[in-house]
């Protein structure tokens, strides 16, 4: 089993509001994302014993939304907004600023399997731009100063 | 000029806390509305006070209430947009985060008029931090009895559920949020029929936006009359306007409707920054046409913006300077666009596709001649015919670009390079 129990319980939580099961679809994958980092054929078959769905549905669905990784990730997810208000703001010059930083082009994954670093559409941030979100966490209004705090940050915590 | 309604409360951490909502009015629409009025009255007093749709179709709340049908034996149900993924806007996000019990009492409101036991709030997947404030919101409103069963003791019954998204721009159109809530992948549907009459589980349904939601207990707490006395006779009231891209002081602003955009922009904004110019300005969201300089002192109301060319949308206002190449601008939304069409209708799948082979050429430097006039007709071929309006906001910006920066467009052709390279460095 991939899904820990305390995932299980939660998308079992989560079925129990809908009248329908199938709208728990979204829900349970975004649990199973949170807690796995990306989505795979295995998880899409563990949900669909949890909520009575033909795993086939449940990967229909999931192929439709990019939030979610389909392969597997680094521990941190570094998705930088490359939309309008972020690329006025130098979102580009971030995203170089990073692959430099880490070593590694966009759409890549360091060696440590510590980062990986993709560009992604706009994140509803624009007021505070640029920025980015690393797993669930959005870091804004960023500067070199900022980017090199976070980054050796997360090195520590790792 | 600057009105802080629904922002009243916004610089107040302590907000977020049930007992401190209270203690500033919250839920005292919610109990007004329950124990004192009619839901038809809720929906007069709403229809009377113009609340118009501020997700950004500006159609009036009270009106679209309107349409639930009475006799129907089918539950009812009620969908908070909290989708917000309009390039440009962000006031959503600071709503949920900030004063979530004023959108959990608008949606309480919302149900009870139009009949419903069950309502929804859709929140995008990326915003986790929204997500658990409204969660934690709910808990709390059903912990005072404002949410659940027997509801102050009227007998009513009412459930919200948080429920999140996955990251697909599509998802804030109405249909395709429904089938995403369903559980399917998020496609737009045909209408008719409207939500209203076959919505979720192909009931009736009503889904608004999470700002208009919250302009709900202040039209119930001070009446209609009160709300149109702010803003214009057609616009009535205050929208939060997001302002972002190329100004001194980026943010949400909540301001009369029918202020001048120079207020927002040079006032509060502090203007372009380092003594540069202004080129354009994108006045509601990624997906309306440009202003240019000249027509700063456009009124953001409807009808003004209308009249400018342009639409109000989403509020999302994004200032852009006289660094920027406006080719560079359009290639960077065709991509956004083309990446969110769902697939459903063939114009908008392979014209995004198409728009966006030609632009990012052209950006490049190798475009050739012809490129301007395919790309307008292929323009032509998807406005107007498709399912949802995506269709319609992918190209909505290139036309205008074309039609406001034709010689740009032309010098990259005749140059292959930018007539002003954009090279923006973060600091």
């Amino acid at each position: 089993m991939i899904l820990t129990d305390e995932s299980i319980k939660k998308i079992k939580e989560k079925m129990a509001r809908y009248p329908r099961r199938k709208s728990a679809v979204l829900p349970a994958l975004t649990v199973a994302y949170f807690q796995v980092g990306h989505l795979s054929e295995e998880i899409y078959e563990e949900i669909s014993k949890i909520i009575d769905i033909p795993a086939l549905e449940i990967a229909e669905a999931s192929t439709f939304y990019t939030m979610f990784p389909k392969k597997p990730v680094g521990k941190y997810l570094i998705q930088v907004c490359h939309n309008i208000s972020c690329a006025l703001l130098g979102a580009d010059s971030l995203i170089s600023y990073l692959e430099e930083k880490l070593g590694i082009k966009k759409g890549e994954t360091t060696s440590d399997g510590l980062f990986t670093l993709i560009s992604v559409e706009c994140l509803g941030s624009c007021a505070s731009a640029p920025m980015m979100q690393i797993n669930d966490k959005y870091y804004e209004f960023l500067t070199r100063e900022k980017v090199d705090k976070i980054l050796e940050e997360l090195r520590s915590r790792a | 000029m600057e009105k802080k309604l629904l922002f009243k409360n916004i610089d107040d951490p302590e907000q977020i806390r049930i007992d401190v909502a209270v203690s500033k009015g919250a839920y005292k629409a919610w109990k007004k509305a329950l124990k004192e009025m009619k839901p038809e009255d809720v929906i007069a007093e709403v229809k009377n006070s113009g609340v118009r749709g501020r997700g950004g179709a500006g159609f009036p709340a009270g009106v679209k209430w309107g349409f639930i049908p009475k006799d129907s034996p089918k539950p009812k149900y009620l969908v908070c947009n909290a989708d917000e993924s309009e390039p440009g806007t962000c006031k959503d996000r600071v709503l949920m985060e900030q004063d979530p019990h004023l959108i959990v009492e608008g949606m309480c409101i919302a149900a009870y008029a139009i009949g419903s036991h069950l309502a929804f709030i859709y929140v995008r997947g990326e915003f986790v931090n929204p997500y658990r404030t409204m969660e934690k919101a709910i808990e709390e409103a059903y912990e005072k009895g404002y949410l659940g069963k027997n509801i102050f003791g009227t007998g009513y019954d009412l459930d919200i559920v948080v429920h999140t998204g996955g990251g697909a721009y599509i998802c804030g159109e109405e249909t395709a949020l429904l089938n995403s809530l369903e559980g399917e992948r998020g496609m737009s549907r045909i209408r008719p029929p409207f939500p209203a009459i076959e919505g979720l589980y192909a009931c009736p349904t009503i889904v608004n936006n999470v700002e208009t939601l919250s302009c709900v207990p202040h039209v119930i707490n001070n009446g209609a009359d009160w709300y149109k006395s702010m803003g214009t006779e057609k616009s009535p009231g205050t929208k939060i306007f997001s302002l972002s891209g190329h100004v001194k002081r980026p943010g949400n602003y909540e301001v009369e409707l029918g202020t001048p955009l120079s207020y927002l922009v040079n006032e509060l904004g502090g203007g372009v920054p380092d003594g540069r110019k202004l080129k354009a300005i994108i006045p509601g969201g990624s997906s309306t046409p440009f202003l240019l300089p000249d027509q700063i002192d456009t009124r953001l109301d409807y009808e003004s913006i209308a009249e400018a060319g342009s639409m109000l949308g989403s509020g999302g206002v994004i200032v852009i300077d006289d660094r920027t190449c406006m080719v560079w601008v359009i290639e960077r939304l065709i991509h956004f666009y083309k990446h969110e069409s769902c697939g459903k209708c063939t114009p908008c799948r392979e014209g995004t596709g198409w728009l966006e082979q030609m632009i990012s050429r052209i950006e490049r430097g190798e475009g050739v001649e012809g490129d301007i006039e395919k790309i307008e007709t292929i323009c032509d071929n998807i406005f107007g015919r498709t399912v949802c309006p995506l269709g319609d906001a992918a190209v909505m910006p290139i036309q205008s670009s074309i039609k406001l920066f034709r010689e740009e467009w032309e010098y990259h052709i005749k140059n292959h390079t930018c007539m002003v390279k954009s090279e923006f460095e973060f600091k």
